[in-house]
């Protein structure tokens, strides 16, 4: 045993592999190797008639993204995705700003949890939770009406585009959904920015004179700013990927994650289907990129 | 004397703003233990009719319930395993040595829970399809450990950086020899890094719907029985009892694993 230990102590390098080994063999074997299945696969093609993938090279699967209907749905993903990101900023700011810079050590440590436990407690379950809350009948619903709001909400439901027979099987329906859901993801990063922000800074910034609105705007929200993209990240991409948000609350119009879902299921195109998740991976890398230049990974 | 200093007291609408929000995140998880108690069984009709435990009942004898409910705890615990087993060891792999390519390795374990669900799951199904492996338990387990690893890795990673290599050294030089350092030394300083860890994979995996729909065969797991209920509603009393019994199931695990995590990191704020 002893020499057995004194062998590997002599051989850190060796030791370090070994440790690495089943790991990364894992990865790269399971994940890696999927991935590039995938990006296989998306060269391929269903013969129409036969029902079949052909294991052909071709480009065609992908010239079918370009079908109207289909950048239809990378669109309509897309802008969802994109306003879902702008309203988690909005909502996440006063919280997170508190508990950066006010909450005493004890309360942020509580508030850390109260905003973290909502991620990890059931996903599922929190989009049930809008079902209930959002259906024609529902509590949503009953405030509405305790309110006399009922023409306000019929004009809103009434929107070509975004509107619905009621709140629970429209795109506004989805949007409260997502924003509700992804919150955390935006909260948190925004925290963590703000965190590193020295009060020595705003100090002096009010010693030269600003008003406190000056010193939110000139020196709060640019240091913000990397945590709002490093945020935005999940936001978006959690939103591109969902298919279980629009499943549950949204209406008959497709989103990237449906459509991936159907293709390679009822009908069997895998092609199809890996073809349409490479418009979710390609969006991101190039938001990547740009988060990347924005500073968004020091805020992470 | 300063005269407006910046930023001693929160303002009222920056308080106001704040319980907002963590309102907006916690009352919608209150709606649903209320209507678990609800008379009404075929819309979610509210104020409620009327008050009632006996859905709680009907749920207990669903057999179809209690079969997916063993086979999530069964997948999350092998996946929590795994997880376990993966990330430490990279954990330790990267926290050893400054190899050339160790953002690589971190980059490639987060991966999975960077990319969207949907890529992950189909990317699986084409490879496991293309191999010809029957969809099956072990194929969702496959499935659910790729993106555990990471919560593991991350929790494990952090305790190595703050544990004081000192320690490791004196053991040394006490005559301890490797593996005694790594039972004696190692193992009780990343235990409750451990625990933490292993608590959040296991909540990851228990939860998880999207990888999984892509992964199993004909099997239910908890979340994809919820997700049947969620499309087409058949049982919505019955429903509203898991989803209640599932909050209350996790609260516990993830609050004490929370903790854990957010008190370590404050100690370590402590020392800087």
């Amino acid at each position: 045993m002893n020499r057995l230990s004194t062998f590997f102590y002599k051989r850190p390098a060796l030791v370090t592999l070994l440790l690495l080994a089943i790991p990364m063999l894992y990865m790269i074997v399971v994940y890696l190797g999927s991935l590039f299945a995938l990006l296989l696969n998306s060269f391929y093609f269903l013969e129409e008639f036969t029902g079949l993938v052909v294991k052909e090279f071709t480009l065609s699967t992908y010239v079918q993204l370009f079908k109207p209907t289909n950048l239809g749905i990378f669109g309509r993903t897309a802008g969802m995705a994109l306003a879902v990101t702008i309203m988690d900023a909005l909502i996440a700011f006063p919280l997170s700003y508190y508990i950066a810079k006010f909450a005493s050590r004890r309360l942020r440590t509580y508030l850390y949890i109260a905003v973290t436990l909502p991620l990890w407690s059931s996903y599922l379950v929190r989009v049930y939770a809008w079902k209930l809350i959002l259906s024609k009948e529902g509590i949503l619903s009953w405030f509405v009406n305790l309110f006399h709001l009922n023409s306000l909400l019929d004009a809103l439901l009434s929107l070509p585009g975004i509107g619905g027979s009621s709140l629970s099987l429209s795109p506004i329906g989805m949007f409260i959904a997502f924003c509700y859901i992804w919150l955390p993801y935006m909260i948190v990063p925004i925290q963590t920015a703000l965190e590193r922000v020295p009060k020595s800074l705003l100090e002096a910034s009010s010693d030269l004179g600003a008003k406190p609105s000056q010193t939110f705007r000139n020196v709060i929200l640019p240091l913000a700013f990397p945590g709002v993209i490093a945020g935005s990240i999940f936001t978006f991409s959690l939103t591109l990927g969902d298919f279980i948000v629009p499943q549950s609350l949204g209406n008959s119009r497709f989103f990237i994650g449906q459509a991936v879902y159907s293709h390679q299921g009822t009908s069997g195109n895998i092609p199809l289907a890996a073809a349409f998740t490479m418009g979710p991976v390609v969006i991101m890398v190039v938001y990547l990129l740009i988060a990347r230049k924005l500073g968004a990974f020091d805020a992470l | 004397m300063r005269s407006k200093s910046y930023g001693d007291k929160a303002s009222l609408g920056l308080k106001i703003g704040a319980i907002g929000t963590l309102l907006f995140l916690h009352v919608p998880l209150w709606v649903i233990f209320l209507y678990s108690f609800t008379t009404d069984e075929s819309t979610y009709s509210f104020p409620l009719p009327g008050l009632t435990t006996k859905w709680f009942g009907v749920a207990l004898q669903r057999t179809d319930l209690w079969d997916a409910l063993k086979l999530s705890l069964q997948v999350a615990s092998l996946a929590t395993v795994a997880a376990l087993i993966l990330g430490t060891l990279a954990a330790a792999a990267v926290y050893r040595s400054n190899f050339f390519g160790r953002d690589a390795v971190s980059f490639l374990l987060v991966l999975p829970i960077a990319l969207p669900g949907i890529v992950t799951g189909i990317a699986l199904r084409s490879a496991i399809g293309s191999l010809e492996i029957p969809f099956s338990f072990w194929t969702i387990i496959i499935g659910h450990a790729t993106f555990c690893v990471v919560v593991v890795y991350n929790n494990v990673l952090a305790r190595f950086r703050r544990m004081q290599s000192s320690q490791i050294e004196a053991s040394m030089d006490l005559g301890a020899n490797s593996f005694q350092t790594f039972r004696y030394i190692v193992l009780p300083n990343i235990a409750t890094a451990l625990l933490a860890g292993g608590m959040l994979a296991f909540a990851l995996s228990f939860d998880e719907v999207i990888v999984t729909t892509f992964t199993a065969g004909q099997q239910s797991t908890l979340p994809i029985w919820i997700f049947s209920q969620l499309v087409r509603p058949r049982d919505r009393p019955v429903t509203n009892v898991v989803a209640t019994i599932v909050i209350l199931i996790t609260f516990l695990p993830i609050f004490f694993a929370q903790k854990i995590s957010a008190e370590s990191s404050d100690t370590e704020g402590e020392t800087k």
